[in-house]
């Protein structure tokens, strides 16, 4: 899985919430569906996943209930709650504009100032 | 949504705790395995998939754990897992846990308990609607005594209250058909419900439209205790007529459970209209100015936007107008004074009595929370190894602290509670207590929402303050040292936290106990004072005329017959008869002013003097034993007909005319123009309260003063039961309508006496407690210095140290602490004892008999509290003691 991008601290959740928002996914689904909206430029430490989870369930973010996997395993299926629909809606928007007014600040060249 | 949410997610981890832990066992384990899965497609074996799986997922326990947390409320699992740890450590030493328990339940018990009574008689305004707002006007000469036409007039010329209602006492026997009980009623102005705003739980209340003149409103409302205990709450009631004296009187409406009439402690079985008459003769004394006993208080709202002053500087207006108006007989002596209503003229003492009940509960609770302080600090240093132990294996001193807290905290809930429950059992029975036979005084205290907030504040606020005590030497703790060196072998020299708090323990228990002793001191003293008559072996009739429809003529001869009637039953010594009511009975005793005989006129501003004044018959001061020092008692021949005379008291002569023997034979006048010659001069003797000293008052024949209203008073040393039926029997003989009820002088003297018995029961419990907090204090000090140094102790016993050594080096420290506390205490609580002289008569700390006794009891206490440790030093076996070691 070559040369991934860092994850920036905070983003965990906002991608765990998008990659949910596009259908219910069990945990390792979610990890596998990060790195393919992402392709495969961002990758998220195993472990590290079910906190956040676990977290997000709490939040009333995201809810669980269980399930068969796509290989007929006993699975946790996460999906997103109407509270995780717009908290989503908020972060997209929110990372939206400071990414817009990170690139134009660094886009910014010394005869404009 | 997110509160539901969270909720689930922490209800599921204490509550599904195993299932939740297996859930997520599997939950990783099957992502491991879909991992496994994917890499086995990629063409690795089945072992070799999932070893890398394993590596890749990177420490299971360490993200379970983590998601374990993410589900929320760790802090909450920190404090459980504080709680079970200090419930173990608790359950380890029940002996500590039982004293704590104990001492702090007392504590705030006291607390709640003062708090309560606080509540009940200051706090909490009557039960009507805006009681808080309601103003009273004790207006006229005696406090909260006036004349119905002095209120008549400040009610319709004053311009700050709505409206202005007033009531009185109605003391009247109440038949309902051949059953007349006496009975304890207001007789109320007509706008008295409407003023308060009482609707009527059954059929109507008095309005100020049913009074038409006397007479007008022969109507009685019955209040819903009265209603319930003696017509059992027939709703029949209304409508039907009763014999109030002997008078017919319809039954119209019942009050409100909740309503209790407008004084906190004294609640009435019904309500009159005050210008209906009570008795056959129809006098009620209502159209008299001078008569200041018509009405008891009047009260009001203040009119919007009208202050308090401004109420007052109106009110004062009208006083000075009808004091020029009337100048015979307005007597009005000082300036308007608004009050609330429910304690009228007792407010003062009341306020000052609760206010010092609270600060001497406060001390306590204070000297418990230094108990609790120096027994955790011991604790705390006796565990200082296992403190270390934990410091130096990585537990941070918060997590130590915030376990020893949780610990204090735990202790005083505990103690909290079953003080809590203590209170409320004391509230519940001083509510239903009535303190003295056939008076209906109650004391207004009901257990509610704020006593267990109160009790629970100060549980909490004392669990701190001890929890706080130790930890100091928590935060100061070094590890290596005390690991090194084990505990014990440090003895500090220096004053530690600990001596502070058992001398400050020991200077509060001195405080109380030298303020229970100056109460108890002033009871006795007041108890044995001389009254000027002698209570004992006497037998008391209320015979009041009026309730068995006299009047006129056939009252004076009918008391004649009575006191006949009573010297003639078998053991009597002496019987006579006194009008309205005896001295120092019920603050029945009235002032006449009287003047000298050269007076310019008989307005009140020229009175030589206001004794008290009392009708009396031949007899009455040889039954009262009253020794009569000169000149001669009445006869009966000192009838209406003959020439007015009097009896003066020693005070009455020397402030009147000199001395005893210039007293007699001279005149005085009264307000009525009569003159009246002194005939004899007797004893002082106390009259209205047993504080007073050496009042002058003078005794009239009670046929010159004739009144409806009378006690016989009877000497005699019969057995009071059988004398009693005797009694019954021989009025029964004369009038078998009369209701007549016999007491003991004694008994009729406890309303007078209660407020001084309740500071002196007060008090003295007060007194207990702090002695019971110090013992345990001087205990657990001197049995903790005894324990740590028992080793020291031991070789000084090998070393050949006598017993008298030993003692010293194990108890002399605490000894001196307690030396040094009790004079603390002592100083303190002479100086606070000031304030005690104003609830309990003859209360004075400068008295040898309560300074020796403070210190006595303080010496007994620390003898008792280090007895056993001492025993415990002195059987040491230095052998034993050191080979243990």
């Amino acid at each position: 899985m070559g040369d991934q991008a860092q994850l920036l601290p905070g983003t965990l959740d906002l991608l765990i919430l998008k990659a949910v928002s596009l259908g219910p996914l069990h945990g390792y689904g979610v990890l596998l569906r990060i790195a393919q909206i992402s392709g495969q430029a961002l990758l998220v430490e195993q472990g590290a996943l079910y906190p956040a989870l676990f977290r997000l369930v709490r939040q009333g973010l995201l809810h669980a209930k269980w399930g068969k996997s796509e290989n007929n395993r006993r699975a946790k299926f996460y999906e997103l709650t109407l509270a995780g629909r717009k908290r989503l809606d908020e972060e997209t928007e929110g990372w939206n504009r400071l990414t817009a007014a990170i690139g134009s600040a660094l886009a910014a060249r010394p005869e404009e100032v | 949504m997110r509160i539901a949410a969270w909720l689930r997610s922490v209800s599921a981890k204490f509550f599904r705790r195993d299932a939740l832990a297996e859930e997520l066992q599997e939950e990783l384990h099957e992502h491991i395995a879909l991992r496994a899965d994917d890499l086995e497609r990629q063409g690795l074996s089945r072992a070799e998939a999932e070893r890398l799986a394993r590596i890749e997922f990177g420490g299971v326990e360490k993200f379970r754990e983590q998601s374990h947390e993410a589900l929320g409320a760790a802090w909450l699992e920190t404090l459980l897992a504080d709680i079970r740890y200090s419930l173990r450590v608790l359950r380890k030493s029940p002996g500590f846990v039982a004293a704590a328990v104990v001492t702090l339940a007392l504590a705030i018990a006291a607390n709640a308990v003062v708090f309560g009574l606080m509540d009940g008689l200051i706090l909490r305004p009557l039960n009507v609607p805006r009681g808080d707002a309601l103003i009273g006007l004790p207006n006229g000469s005696d406090p909260g005594f006036e004349s119905y036409q002095n209120y008549k007039d400040l009610r319709d010329r004053n311009h700050s209250f709505v409206d202005l209602a007033a009531f009185s006492f109605a003391f009247v026997a109440l038949d309902t058909g051949n059953d007349p009980v006496p009975g304890s009623g207001y007789a109320v102005t007509g706008n008295y419900f409407d003023v308060l705003g009482v609707k009527p739980y059954l059929g109507r209340v008095i309005h100020a439209s049913d009074e038409r003149g006397t007479n007008s409103a022969p109507y009685v409302v019955l209040t819903w205790a009265y209603w319930h205990r003696r017509f059992h709450e027939d709703r029949g009631v209304i409508g039907r007529v009763v014999l109030v004296n002997k008078r017919p009187f319809t039954v119209i409406g019942v009050t409100p459970p909740g309503f209790i009439g407008t004084l906190m402690f004294i609640s009435p079985d019904f309500f009159l209209p005050i210008v209906t008459p009570i008795s056959a003769s129809g006098d009620q004394g209502l159209d008299l100015r001078a008569d200041q006993h018509s009405v008891f208080e009047s009260f009001g709202y203040l009119k919007p936007g009208v202050t308090r002053a401004q109420a007052e500087a109106d009110c004062s207006n009208v006083a000075a107008y009808l004091a020029k108006t009337y100048p015979k007989e307005f007597d009005q002596r000082t300036p308007v004074v608004l009050g609330r209503v429910g304690l009228t003229a007792f407010a003062g003492g009341v306020e000052a009595f609760v206010g010092g009940l609270m600060l001497l509960a406060a001390l306590i609770l204070l000297g418990a929370c230094a108990n609790l302080g120096s027994l955790f600090a011991a604790r705390a240093s006796d565990r200082s190894r296992e403190v270390a132990l934990r410091l130096a294996l990585g537990s941070s001193r918060n997590r130590i602290l915030r376990q020893l807290f949780t610990e204090a905290v735990m202790l005083a809930l505990l103690g909290g509670a079953v003080g809590l429950a203590l209170s409320v059992f004391l509230l519940q029975r001083i509510s239903a207590w009535h303190p003295i036979p056939a008076v209906p005084i109650q004391i207004p205290v009901a257990p509610d929402a704020k006593i267990y907030i109160v009790a629970l504040v100060l549980a909490l606020v004392s669990g701190f303050l001890f929890g706080l005590v130790p930890m100091r030497q928590i935060l100061r703790s070094h590890p290596y040292e005390i690991v090194k060196a084990g505990p014990g072998l440090k003895i500090n020299r220096r004053i530690n936290v600990r001596d502070v708090l058992l001398v400050l323990q020991v200077a509060i228990c001195g405080v109380l106990i030298t303020a229970s002793l100056v109460a108890v001191r002033g009871l006795v003293r007041s108890l044995h004072s001389d009254f000027g008559f002698e209570p004992r072996d006497t037998a008391m009739v209320s015979v009041d005329l009026a309730q068995a429809g006299y009047s006129g003529a056939s009252i004076p001869a009918m008391q004649k017959r009575l006191v006949h009637a009573m010297e003639a039953i078998p053991g009597v010594e002496n019987a006579g008869l006194v009008n309205n009511y005896p001295p120092l009975v019920y603050t029945g005793a009235d002032r006449q002013p009287i003047f000298r005989e050269n007076a310019p006129d008989l307005l009140p501003a020229h009175a030589a003097m206001s004794p008290y004044s009392f009708g009396i018959s031949p007899g009455y001061l040889a039954a009262a034993r009253t020794s009569l020092l000169a000149g001669r008692d009445f006869t009966w021949h000192d009838d209406k007909a003959a020439p007015a005379v009097a009896i003066a008291n020693v005070s009455f002569a020397e402030k009147m005319f000199g001395s005893i023997n210039g007293a007699l034979g001279k005149y005085f006048e009264l307000k009525d123009g009569r003159r009246v010659q002194v005939v004899g001069v007797m004893e002082d003797g106390k009259y209205l309260s047993i504080t007073e000293e050496h009042e002058p008052a003078v005794f009239v024949p009670f046929e010159q003063n004739p009144m409806a209203a009378a006690w016989l008073v009877l000497r005699s040393r019969r057995d009071p039961q059988s004398l009693a039926v005797a009694i019954r029997a021989e009025i029964r003989k004369l009038d078998a309508g009369l209701p007549a009820e016999v007491r003991s002088w004694n008994e009729l003297l406890q309303p007078i006496l209660f407020p001084a018995r309740m500071a002196t029961l007060a008090l003295g419990v007060m007194g207990l407690m702090g002695a019971m907090l110090s013992i345990t204090g001087i205990f657990g000090m001197a049995a903790y210095s005894v324990s740590r140094r028992l080793r020291e102790l031991g070789i000084r016993m090998a070393l050949g140290a006598q017993r008298k050594e030993v003692l010293q080096a194990a108890l002399g420290r605490a000894l001196r602490l307690l030396a040094i506390g009790s004079a603390a205490g002592l100083v303190l609580g002479v100086l606070a004892s000031h304030v005690l002289a104003s609830i309990v008569y003859q209360a004075t700390p400068r008295d040898p008999l309560v300074l020796g006794g403070v210190v006595v009891t303080m010496a007994m206490l620390g003898l008792v509290a280090t007895w056993i440790p001492a025993q415990r030093a002195l059987s040491i076996d230095p052998l034993i003691l050191l080979r243990e070691e």
